[in-house]
């Protein structure tokens, strides 16, 4: 599944980035959206987009369409 | 000038947020000036500090996160680390947050260039309960490390001598990262070809290597020319299908992996985390909870918004009303000076009609200025706008725009040249372009004393609709032209938005004030100069021939009026006076009415300006009159502005584009409202 599918305080283990555009596959890595990583879904704004997660040690908002790029595993809600 | 024994040049990198302003600020004092960067907006902010007769010159360069650039500030930054030659980069980590600033700071050591890291925000990691064991950390990477709590002025003596000793100290930077041999073969082939053809880089070999191997464009595109390129572009290839072979991933992804590999493996010896993530439940939390919460978040920005606007006008006003009777008292005092010394007429015309009172009229406008950026420095420091891009993205980027472009759209309605200055949060140029071209269709206060003059002298009853309805008109055509230009200029560009939510700080009024007070003089600095060039033309043009009564029929601005007159006739009023008036009004908008006022009623006239305004307009050429008012030129300040911010070509598009949308919506509503 795709980060952009959890809901709010759903917890996820990243899987990979799954985009052609390496460009936007380099920003999210920048920003520590890499492979392995555990995160959190901690707000949705309020009209349901952006997404505000929480990733290695920080909050990060990102679009749905953003977050349709990354593919996680639940391991919690 | 004082000669120094030694003399330094550091560059002070960090991720946005580590609190690299705030160590500029302790170490450099008041040593400080802000610049441009040579042929781009970005600010530049240079200072000083003198220890023990060892000067060190300090850059304070725009915060990154990697050294991929992608806006303006980043390229910049990039570019200052890798062609810049500072002679040591002092990298500010937070390390409250360590992995995502490792990252970074590992790609610093990775590109050979002498480094030194502070560990900034040691207080936060206390009361987050991490332990970092900064010692094993700087060991690992073999680079000195200090560390600091927010409280930097205490430190920033111990700051200073440490940044002193380790300028003078010699030591090799020889950082390299495991890529497994299937890259650090590669590295080796790429630098050995290097080397060999005669190295035509001003980086450092690996890096460039490296950086090759990452598939960064940029660096592909540098090799492009070379002549060695093809068995550069062997390896490449090479090392690419080993990859996918052995890993399953392209190269790139690789080399990202073995990093942040490396970066959990340091972590894992030295850093202790005593609660899980989700268990933190920390203020930035509780406060996010209510300000993005799907009911009442939208309330409260929206709350917060009006009480900013107010108070840039209403706390502002008292300010700009002594500013404005100070500039009075100074015209009309400089005009009895130069009287009394029997200067000719046109000197005292030119000094107080011309440069006092152009200035003046711009100059009016720093108390709001200083107070917006007060607010906007205050919302930063805090951490709240970043929420407000997180609450409003939908919407905007429906409308073709970026969540942070809201705040500058919304500040466009009080005055747009801060609203166009107030694009620089915005990261990628497209959006920055189109915010600042959208500005000026949102009507500043200096419009409404003509929305209010016509709407009383023509639609009585329904003056409030017909106010409210231009409002809307502005922010339909900001709408629409965003869309538009997207679609002419900017098809391809993506700006999506990844953007950091950093934790809620308490303001650093200091600094605060600060920001504000500098931005305010720069502000002075560059307006007041286009805009005394601006009205001395005018005045020039109102005055001549010698001895015409001021901006009379007779003037050349008269006759420049009567010129264009015609152009207006198909929207209703071709008359040369509405002319002149508009040409003032792109002085400044507040011309307008005045202008009408001296070139409507005749001397002794005991008529009012909104009976005189009949003998020129009915209620239908009234209103495309508003609407030509409202969309035509944007003043010269925010001409300026959007010169300062965007370049000249967008000034001029701005303009021109501005000019022919005015006077066609102004010709369309003339013609149709004829036809009934």
């Amino acid at each position: 599944m795709f980060l952009s599918e959890l809901n709010k305080g759903d917890k996820a283990v990243i899987k990979g980035i799954v985009t052609k555009n390496n460009i936007m596959k380099r920003r999210l890595r920048d920003m520590g959206v890499v492979t392995g990583t555990i995160i959190f879904v901690k707000e949705k704004a309020p009209l349901g987009d952006p997404i505000d997660i929480h990733v290695a040690g920080y909050d990060l908002s990102l679009r749905k369409e953003e977050a349709a790029l990354v593919k996680v595993e639940l391991i919690g809600g | 000038m004082k000669n120094f024994k030694e003399e330094y040049n550091i560059a002070l990198a960090g991720n946005p947020n580590a609190g690299k302003t705030s160590t500029f600020n302790a170490i450099t004092g008041e040593h400080q000036h802000v610049g441009n960067w040579p042929g781009v907006t970005v600010e530049k902010k240079e200072g000083f500090f003198i220890l023990n007769d060892v000067k060190v010159n300090v850059v304070d360069i725009p915060g990154i996160y990697s050294l991929t650039a992608y806006s303006l500030d980043e390229i910049v930054a990039r570019d200052y680390i890798l062609k810049g030659n500072p002679d040591m980069i002092v990298d500010i980590v937070d390390a409250s947050n360590l992995k995502r600033n490792l990252y970074l700071l590992i790609q610093l050591l990775e590109t050979g260039k002498k480094t030194m890291a502070v560990f900034n925000m040691m207080d936060i990691v206390k009361k987050k309960n991490l332990e970092i064991d900064t010692k094993a950390i700087s060991k690992s990477l073999r680079i000195p490390i200090i560390t600091l709590d927010i409280d930097k002025n205490k430190k920033s003596a111990f700051l200073k001598e440490n940044i002193v000793e380790m300028c003078k100290k010699e030591y090799e930077n020889n950082f390299k990262i495991d890529y497994k041999p299937v890259v650090n073969d590669a590295i080796d082939e790429i630098i050995e070809i290097l080397e060999e053809k005669g190295f035509e880089f001003s980086e450092a070999k690996r890096w460039v290597a490296i950086k090759i191997l990452e598939n960064s464009e940029e660096y592909l595109k540098r090799l492009e020319k070379l002549e060695y390129r093809k068995e550069i572009f062997e390896i490449i290839e090479k090392t690419e299908k080993r990859i996918e072979k052995e890993y399953g991933m392209d190269t790139e992804s690789f080399i990202v992996e073995r990093r942040y590999g490396f970066i959990t493996g340091l972590l894992h010896e030295t850093f202790r985390e005593k609660h899980s993530i989700k268990d933190r439940i920390d203020f930035s939390d509780k406060v996010d909870a209510v300000v993005t919460n799907k009911y009442v978040g939208i309330p409260i920005f929206l709350v917060i918004m009006w009480l900013m606007f107010q108070s840039i006008f209403t706390l502002g006003q008292p300010l700009v009303d002594i500013i404005d009777k100070f500039f009075e008292l100074f015209s009309s005092g400089t005009a009895s000076l130069l009287v009394a010394i029997h200067s000719p007429a046109w000197l005292v015309s030119l000094v107080t009609d011309g440069i006092i009172n152009g200035a003046g009229s711009v100059a009016v406008f720093l108390p709001n200025i200083l107070i917006l950026y007060f607010f906007m420095a205050l919302l930063e420091d805090t951490g709240y706008m970043s929420r407000v891009a997180f609450i409003m993205d939908k919407f905007m980027h429906f409308l073709g725009l970026h969540g942070k472009s809201f705040i500058p759209m919304i500040l466009g309605f009080g005055c747009n040249v801060p609203a166009i200055t107030a694009t620089r949060t915005l990261e990628s140029r497209k959006d920055r372009i189109l915010t600042i071209v959208t500005i000026p269709f949102m009507s500043c206060s200096a419009r409404l004393p003509i929305y209010v003059l016509f709407a009383g002298a023509f639609f009585k009853k329904d003056a409030g609709m017909v106010v409210f309805s231009l409002y809307i008109l502005g922010i339909l055509l900001a709408v629409l032209s965003a869309r538009v230009l997207k679609n002419m200029f900017f098809k391809n560009e993506i700006a999506p938005l990844i953007m950091e939510m950093p934790p809620y700080h308490m303001p650093q009024w200091g600094g605060i004030f600060l920001h504000a007070w500098r931005k305010g003089l720069l502000y002075l600095q560059k307006i007041a100069t286009v805009v005394v060039i601006g009205v001395i033309g005018i005045w020039f043009l109102s005055s001549m021939p010698f001895g015409v009564k001021y901006a009379s029929a007779e003037s050349w601005l008269g006759k420049i009026g009567d010129f264009l007159a015609p152009v207006f006739s198909s929207a209703g009023f071709g008359y040369w006076q509405i002319a002149v008036a508009l040409i003032f009004g792109i002085l400044a908008k507040e011309l307008v009415v005045g202008t009408l006022g001296t070139v409507l009623i005749a001397a002794g006239s005991s008529i009012t300006l909104s009976q005189a305004l009949h003998n020129y307009f009915t209620p239908l050429s009234a209103y495309a009159f508003l609407v030509l008012t409202l969309v035509y030129v944007p003043c010269v300040a925010t001409v300026a502005a959007i010169k300062n911010e965007a370049g000249w070509k967008w000034a001029l598009f701005s303009t021109i584009y501005s000019l022919l949308l005015g006077w066609g919506l102004a010709t369309l509503i003339y013609q149709i409202g004829s036809l009934f």
